[in-house]
């Protein structure tokens, strides 16, 4: 890794305990720019423990999130997401009474602002940032193939487009870098291999590092670049997917003994 | 561009904002026409103006319990902090600012300005608090605006103000006049509020209310509302957002209730109690949660309904009771919501076939 | 000293109001729904028991016994007919319902009873322990001593049988406690028909205290023992217990040291207190979202 500079995120021996019962611990990683980093294992591992500890909605017990070379202790989840981190969640979490335009236009709620009086008023300047929201969002609705679906309640989308929208919301928000909660659960296998094309595309068009939580290996091992393996809240492996693929301790973890 | 407009006004998006205007509007053209031509009941007259009030506080809370989801049972409390700020205000003013108009602006604009300031005080510690806990604080909230209202003693002589809590101990000179007397409350009240003022207020409700919902705050408010940690994931700040909802829903009831308090010779303060705050409750959630033509709709038809049934004397509450009771039921029942989806599509599919 | 007298009194007030809140707490953590019509079941309670004594010249026991009766199968009625068909609805359309059924039955008991106020018959042993300068009545020993009757017959209920079982399954879990086989209709209704029994006897103890009974008598009573079950942490037996004597407690010991007028307003700000420390009530549970 030392051809590359500094680290997007950098997580030193984090753990996290619930009523003396230790859900991740030690756990230490590095996400650099622009990369897609994979993080696996079975089933209660303490994977979206891991994504609730980077984005704050649970509290670490121990370690330390370094992101963009800053100290992350003490923030709040808007503080993480103003900081440039943005996720999905494993059960989906749209605003489900909104339209699916309006839950992009969410995401860019700290990045264009306006006075609440300028919205009573519809002063220019808030017409000129309201086009702006638009036309961002729509761009992106576009890059998921969602602007046909606009103007429909998220609610009424298909299971394989809500999870399309999530990740436009959170893209939304200008991250540096993206979590992705299992993104192709429920997926059929053709939206699987289109979901696999956006996310490189997601990764390119927009320059951003990618951590993504998966079952499906054939996603995992066909675009990350590098894995990550939990298992019982440690962390067991860590290599390129032909390291992972070939390491005894993942095989053990996932065939059983 | 005159098609291009008109196409707006009525897309998916404006058509319940159009209708609600549009609605307001058009009533206010036939009512003041029958009252011009001599046709309304005294009756009716008497309510033009209770209604326009409970509109304009149904569409604060509406903001409050529909677009923000957060159950309010203390809009009444916000209202008498309005009604009781006006009515001071305007006794205070009345020798020394008689048109009655320009009064009438600066009591409902203090009323309003009060409201908004108890508002941000309850929201503190409310917003801490998630459904039926915030609730019940909205409640208790409710109580003892109540309590402190009815314990107020308020008067004014040449020597200035006089004020005194629980216990009346002050005594005006001649000429003197009480303001706020206590549990009496406020007596005496020059009448300036009127219909027109009413429906004014009402429109500028409706400009706020769709303005803050159409933009920015608005879309977090929902956002918060349908889901919480989604929203902050996306960096909304839940309290600001939730307190916005709040104190505009306070604000809208302190309207109300100044323009309330000064349709009124006298005004006690047990006027403004659970009870009222839970009628308004109704009138939201029978118009429907974030709807706001619907608001309109079913809180003009419910504070009248019951004088409708005054020929049925002793039994009008009992039916109002039942109806309530019976739209909450059917508009519940799987069947009845099928027909009406049914109905509502077959009714759009040909409107669309009528545009084309 | 009168310092153990109104406290001995606040435990008397705060003793109804926690059997009235045992009812309050027993529907919503069962069935999920604020209950806003439980006061005036208290209110049918007091007229039942009111003409039980007066016009049919029955003893105290009896007429407890049939005004409990008769206000457990009105809960067990309104919940078959205004709250079952809800069974999926929003809580607010349960709220707005129950709303309903509370004006029903106050503009019923007006047309049935008149506005006129009533004066509830002394039932109770008059007189009073003295204590020091001042005396505790029997009838505030005896609401005392029913209310700790009340909680202990109810936790033995509860804990020991297979209804409260079933009870506290569904309380956890109605999906789950229907796969195991629990009717979950049924158990609803004996909440219901417990927390009305219940209300019964609030009733009684109040009307013995205050004598003058009216269709809205249920109302203020009502929202007291809604705070009072919020405080303790709805949903929360033991919670609704203590939250109602600290709320009688409070109450009175405002009445008596700091303001007549403004001892209801003390009352709900100490609630906004305990909330704002104790988010969720003195017992109740904190229930934590999975993300």
């Amino acid at each position: 890794m030392e051809e590359k500079h500094k680290p997007v995120l950098e997580v030193k021996e984090l753990g996290i305990d619930f009523g003396g019962l230790t859900a991740v611990n030690d756990f230490s990683m590095q996400i650099f720019d622009k990369e897609i980093v994979g993080l696996i294992g079975p089933n209660g591992a303490g994977k979206t423990t891991v994504f609730n500890m980077l984005t704050k909605v649970y509290k670490p017990s121990r370690g330390s999130i370094f992101f963009l070379g800053e100290d992350t202790a003490g923030k709040s989840v808007v503080e993480m997401s103003h900081a440039g981190i943005a996720r999905t969640f494993q059960n989906i979490r749209l605003f489900n009474q909104l339209s699916v335009l309006d839950n992009v236009k969410t995401g860019f709620h700290d990045r264009v602002k306006y006075s609440n009086l300028s919205a009573v008023f519809r002063t220019p300047s808030f017409r000129k940032k309201e086009r702006e929201i638009e036309e961002g969002s729509l761009e992106l609705l576009k890059i998921f193939r969602l602007d046909t679906e606009a103007e429909n309640l998220a609610k009424n989308l298909p299971y394989g487009a809500q999870r399309r929208l999530e990740i436009a919301r959170a893209l939304a928000t200008d991250p540096k870098l993206l979590l992705l909660d299992e993104p192709a659960a429920g997926m059929n296998p053709q939206e699987t291999e289109e979901l696999m094309d956006m996310i490189r595309l997601t990764r390119d068009h927009f320059g951003i590092a990618i951590l993504l939580i998966e079952h499906d290996m054939k996603l995992v091992m066909g675009i990350c670049e590098r894995i990550t393996v939990l298992n019982y809240g440690m962390m067991l492996s860590e290599g390129t997917p032909d390291e992972i693929q070939a390491d005894p301790q993942v095989i053990k973890a996932y065939l059983g003994e | 561009m005159k098609n291009n407009i008109f196409s707006k006004l009525l897309d998916a998006k404006h058509r319940g904002r159009t209708g609600s205007f549009a609605l307001v509007i058009i009533s206010y053209i036939i009512i003041e026409a029958l009252m011009h031509t001599g046709s309304l009941s005294s009756l009716f007259s008497s309510l033009l103006v209770p209604v326009t009030c409970y509109i304009v506080a149904s569409i604060g809370l509406n903001m409050n319990v529909g677009i923000s989801g957060e159950l309010n049972l203390g809009q009444a409390g916000f209202m008498s902090v309005g009604a009781f700020t006006a009515v001071s205000v305007s006794g205070r003013l009345a020798p020394i600012m008689p048109n009655p108009i320009i009064r009438l602006i600066f009591a409902i604009v203090a009323g309003i300005i009060m409201a908004a300031v108890f508002g941000i005080i309850i929201g503190i510690p409310v917003l801490k608090l998630e459904g039926d806990y915030l609730a019940i604080v909205t409640l208790a909230f409710g109580q003892i605006i109540k309590s402190i209202i009815t314990n107020m003693y308020l008067g004014f002589d040449d020597t200035g103000l006089h004020f005194s809590f629980v216990e009346k101990t002050m005594s005006l000179n001649p000429g003197g006049k009480m303001l706020l007397d206590g549990p009496m409350g406020a007596t005496g009240v020059q009448r300036i509020a009127n219909f027109t003022a009413g429906v004014i207020l009402i429109l500028i409700s409706l400009i706020v209310v769709y303005n803050i919902i159409y933009s920015r705050s608005g879309r977090a408010i929902m956002a918060a509302r349908d889901n919480r940690i989604a929203a902050e994931s996306v960096g909304i700040d839940i309290s600001k957002t939730k307190m916005l909802s709040f104190v505009l829903s306070a604000s809208l009831a302190g309207a109300a209730g100044a323009l309330y308090g000064l349709n009124y010779s006298t005004l006690v303060p047990a006027k403004f109690d659970f009870n009222t705050s839970i009628l308004i409750l109704v009138y939201v959630v029978l118009g429907g949660l974030g709807n706001m033509t619907g608001t309109i709709i079913s809180t003009v038809i419910l504070v009248l309904l019951p004088e409708l049934l005054r020929s049925m004397q002793d039994y009008r509450m009992l039916i109002y009771a039942v109806v309530l009771i019976a739209i909450m039921i059917l508009t519940n029942n799987d069947r009845v919501k099928t027909f009406f989806a049914g109905l509502r599509q077959s009714i759009f599919r040909k409107k669309q076939e009528g545009s084309v | 000293m009168d310092f153990l007298s109104y406290f001995i009194n606040g435990l008397g007030l705060g003793s109804v109001y926690a059997i009235i809140a045992l009812g309050y707490t027993m529907v919503y953590g069962i069935a999920k729904m604020l209950n806003f019509a439980h006061g005036d079941v208290i209110m049918v309670g007091a007229y039942v028991a009111f003409f039980a004594v007066n016009s049919f010249h029955l003893p105290l026991i009896p007429s407890t016994l049939l005004s409990v009766l008769i206000c457990a199968i009105l809960g067990v009625v309104v919940e078959g007919l205004a709250y079952r068909p809800l069974r999926s609805a929003s809580s607010l359309s349960v709220l707005i319902t129950a709303i309903g059924v509370s004006y029903f039955l106050q503009n019923a008991a007006q047309l049935l009873w008149s506005s006129a106020p009533k004066v509830f018959p002394s039932v109770f042993p008059s007189g009073g322990i003295a204590l020091g300068d001042s005396t505790v009545s029997y009838l505030t020993i005896i609401t005392i001593a029913v209310c700790v009757l009340v909680m202990a017959c109810l936790t033995a209920f509860i804990n020991k049988t297979s209804t409260g079982r079933a009870m506290r399954a569904c309380s956890e879990d109605k999906g789950a406690a229907a796969l195991m086989g629990i009717n979950v209709n049924r158990i609803i209704s004996i909440t219901f028909a417990i927390g009305s029994g219940l209300a019964a006897v609030a009733a009684i103890l109040l009307s013995a205290t205050y004598p003058s009974i009216s269709p809205t008598l249920g109302a203020m009573p009502g929202i007291k023992a809604f705070t009072a079950a919020v405080f303790g942490g709805i949903g929360s037996i033991p919670g609704a217990f203590l939250g109602g004597l600290l709320l009688g407690v409070i109450e009175i010991f405002a009445k008596a040291y700091l303001s007549t007028q403004l001892s209801d307003a003390i009352v709900f700000a100490v609630l906004i207190v305990v909330l704002l420390i104790k988010p969720s009530g003195l017992l109740g549970k904190v229930r934590r979202e999975k993300v």
